[in-house]
């Protein structure tokens, strides 16, 4: 497969995602401030820290942190990078180019989802009709990463755009975790307590969590017990641990992956093995910015063996 | 409501299915019987069908737009077919299978030894001037002598029913993936018809392709490596670049995923490294193709490129510099390279033109400027034409004094008259004129598309059929009436 195209079907995957994920998080965040006094109400500030946009939002001129002006900048905000109008923009200009790889159905729902979130995106303003928008964002995105499992052949293009959904994935759901362990002490205060369940299965509702966690845990919803299922859970598929694991097994069908599947299984490790009961919320934090950092230098590797193709052609003549 | 052909409007020109008082020609009667059956509103209705099929099998063509960047358009194709019977289409054949050889022959000639200057057929002078002919071809010899391994020649039919030769495109013609589309819609539109009559496949021509491809493979390559190269998503035929990749298997590249190594062979960056590429289909413009020998400001193109051609280790089709032929004054002189290379008359003719270089001919031009179509020789799509019948007096004093000042880059054509077919215009059928494109395949053998992509104007009178002016297309259909 060429560079290029495994490189375009990657990001396909990790725009895809992110639409979804944004979805996800804008709708979890709404419940949760209608089910909070408003005193105790962590806001909408969190979200910007949580996509990473504090320097972009900060040079906006509606930059008050209200509901609306967040839920604007991550629905509708062309000009953001990280907004779902442009996640999904981004993800459709890839298809675009990867037509004569994907099926044909795929091109025309993504068409259809993309011009759907253009047009309405700014319902989702308004708190009303933000809930049906949401879930028809969720849904389409849903829709299209089964059109790929159902019909593409397991190959490369596959395993591409399997690897690009589990990292963004194991990106998401660790930032969800640092920012919301931020607001909601782990360890809570007795003012919080009694909101404390309410937090958390905020949190897994987000990630569509709520229920595998109640299979799983089979009790209390709990700070530690949550932050443990969200990042190393081996069954959960929008655990750390268990988007790592499907992405090393997709790798042993790569060629020249050995590098990136010891990566991966050794931050695996980290996580399943990391000591969270004991973790006070900077430790937490540092332990999260640590995961992402590798994350990240994780996907420059990658880069590195299969999109960059740094090694001269004359220096593999004749292969 | 059943259709009355006794009705159809008769033109001052030929009619491909109906001749005049409403009969069908022998080659559409089954056609045209089983179109009266349907009527006009089965006819709507399956046109409508059509048309939800072309979106549902995302069959686009790009048109560019000044802001809002460039959109992709449902393809437009009118469901009546054009029909030609086989007997008149096997001599088209071999007259366009004519043509090439001796267009390839003449390519090799003018960059070697250009015994057809030398001899007095071909003027060295036009030679000199050809805004086409590239100095770093010379002495280059391609596998099997072939230059133009794709050639699209557009014929049209006059009121005579003569068929003529309009232009030979030699560089990156385009239009066959919608020929194979449209025959994928119609069989979908009127299964009963394939069922009866005998229409000949249109379908194998990806496959005459690759082979055509694979047998230009530089001579070390076992399992020759064929890739097609295109310009990116932005070209108005990146549908058809992407589609004839998918058609034939082989890899759809950008000029970015391209190098030349140290040893001059092309590679192409994959996962698994960089894999050596041994025959590019290149839809990208010549001056596009290597920075570092033509336009060093183009990034569509791969560094080295021409040198490893040059070298014999990629080959490319068509091979630079085959654009020479491509060029209306060069067209005028095919039927003397017929005769020339193949000792043979042309089978088929061109259409009669005028050269302005010749002072006799100039200065008739010059004098029925309002009669003719005059052409630039070196533009294609339409650019740059005068149409004398419907120009201003000020156009035509323009075109005056830019043939005086460069007799070289014109040539002037009597008006022909385009042959007209039914077409289906709000809920009737039609006179639309129309023209036809075969593609001509140059590789071990010389093969013909069967048929080719006829291209419609939809509008009344309109002699435009290019699509990204409002021009429809249509179903070829090469009809056996002997079976």
């Amino acid at each position: 497969m060429l560079s290029r195209v495994a490189d375009n079907l990657y990001w396909l995957a990790r725009y895809l995602e992110r639409t979804e994920n944004l979805a996800r998080l804008v709708g979890a965040t709404t419940n949760l401030m209608l089910d909070l006094p408003r005193h105790l109400a962590p806001g909408w500030q969190p979200l910007v820290k949580i996509t990473g946009s504090e320097l972009i939002y900060s040079e906006r001129e509606d930059r008050d942190f209200s509901e609306k002006s967040i839920v604007r900048f991550l629905i509708a905000d062309m000009k953001y990078g990280g907004s779902m109008v442009s996640s999904i923009s981004r993800a459709r200009e890839i298809a675009r180019t990867a037509r004569d790889i994907m099926p044909r159905e795929f091109w025309e729902r993504i068409n259809a989802l993309h011009l759907y979130v253009g047009e309405q995106a700014t319902v989702a303003i308004d708190k009303f009709t933000r809930h049906a928008f949401l879930e028809r964002v969720t849904g389409g995105v849903q829709q299209l990463i089964g059109m790929l499992e159902g019909v593409v052949s397991e190959g490369e293009a596959l395993s591409f755009l399997s690897l690009g959904r589990n990292i963004e994935r194991a990106d998401m759901t660790s930032r969800i975790v640092d920012v919301r362990a931020a607001a909601l002490p782990v360890n809570n205060t007795a003012e919080l307590r009694p909101f404390e369940t309410v937090l958390w299965m905020s949190v897994l509702r987000s990630l569509s969590g709520y229920q595998m966690y109640r299979m799983h845990a089979r009790e209390r919803v709990h700070g530690v017990g949550v932050v443990r299922f969200l990042l190393a859970d081996e069954h959960f598929p929008r655990a750390c641990v268990c988007c790592l694991h499907r992405a090393e097994e997709v790798l042993h069908s790569l060629p020249h992956s050995e590098p990136l599947v010891r990566w991966l299984s050794r931050t695996r490790r980290v996580l399943t093995r990391a000591r969270l009961e004991g973790l006070d919320q900077v430790q937490l934090h540092e332990f999260i910015d640590r995961f992402q950092l590798s994350l990240a230098r994780w996907n420059d590797e990658l880069a590195r063996i299969y999109f960059l193709g740094e090694i001269k052609p004359s220096a593999t003549a004749g292969t | 409501m059943p259709i009355a052909w006794e009705e159809y409007p008769a033109t001052s020109t030929f009619d491909e299915l109906i001749v005049p008082g409403g009969g069908a020609r022998d080659a559409a009667r089954s056609l045209v019987e089983y179109l009266s059956t349907l009527g006009v509103g089965e006819l709507m209705t399956r046109q409508r069908a059509a048309e939800a099929a072309i979106r549902g099998m995302g069959i686009t063509f790009t048109v560019y737009h000044q802001e809002g960047g460039s959109i992709d358009r449902s393809w437009p194709l009118d469901i009546i077919p054009r029909v030609i019977a086989l007997q008149e289409w096997q001599r088209i054949e071999a007259g366009l299978q004519q043509r090439a050889r001796a267009l390839n022959l003449f390519i090799n000639d003018i960059y070697h030894a250009q015994q057809i200057v030398h001899a007095g057929v071909f003027p060295r002078e036009f030679l000199a001037d050809s805004a086409n002919f590239r100095p770093q071809c010379v002495g280059i010899n391609p596998p099997l002598g072939v230059w133009a391994h794709v050639c699209g020649s557009d014929l049209i039919r006059g009121a005579d029913g003569t068929v003529f030769v309009l232009e030979d495109n030699l560089r990156v013609p385009s239009g066959v993936s919608y020929m194979l589309e449209n025959r994928q819609v119609v069989k979908r539109v009127f299964p009963e018809l394939f069922e009866a009559t005998t229409i000949l496949p249109v379908d194998d021509y990806p496959s005459k392709l690759l082979e055509t491809l694979r047998a230009i493979a530089p001579p070390e390559a076992g399992a020759p490596e064929v890739v097609v190269l295109t310009p990116g998503i932005y070209n108005s035929a990146y549908f058809e670049h992407s589609y004839l990749a998918q058609q034939m298997g082989v890899e759809l590249v950008e000029g970015r995923d391209l190098a030349v190594g140290d040893d001059d062979i092309v590679y192409m960056r994959t996962i698994d490294g960089w894999k050596r590429v041994d025959v590019i289909y290149r839809r990208v413009d010549d001056l596009f193709l290597d920075p570092e020998v033509f336009r060093d400001d183009s990034s569509l193109g791969v560094p080295g490129l021409m040198r490893a051609w040059c070298r014999g280790t990629v080959s490319l089709a068509n091979a630079p510099g085959a654009g020479v032929a491509d060029d209306k004054l060069v067209y005028t002189f095919v039927p003397a390279m017929i005769r020339y290379y193949l000792n043979e008359e042309a089978i088929l003719p061109n259409v009669p033109s005028y050269l302005c270089t010749d002072p006799e001919q100039r200065a008739y031009v010059l004098a029925h400027l309002a009669e003719l179509v005059v052409k630039p020789a070196n533009e294609s799509g339409g650019y740059g034409m005068l149409m004398g019948p419907k120009s201003t007096a000020e156009e035509r004093a323009q075109f005056a004094q830019l043939i005086s000042q460069n007799p070289r880059n014109y040539i002037a054509q009597p008006v022909i008259s385009l042959s007209t077919t039914p077409t289906l215009v709000d809920g009737l059928l039609e006179p639309r004129h129309l023209d036809l494109r075969p593609f001509i395949l140059s590789g071990r053998e010389t093969q013909v598309t069967t048929g080719g992509l006829t291209r419609v104007a939809m509008r009344k009178g309109s002699l435009v059929v290019n699509s990204s002016q409002g021009g429809g297309s249509k179903d070829t259909w090469i009809v056996d009436t002997a079976l």
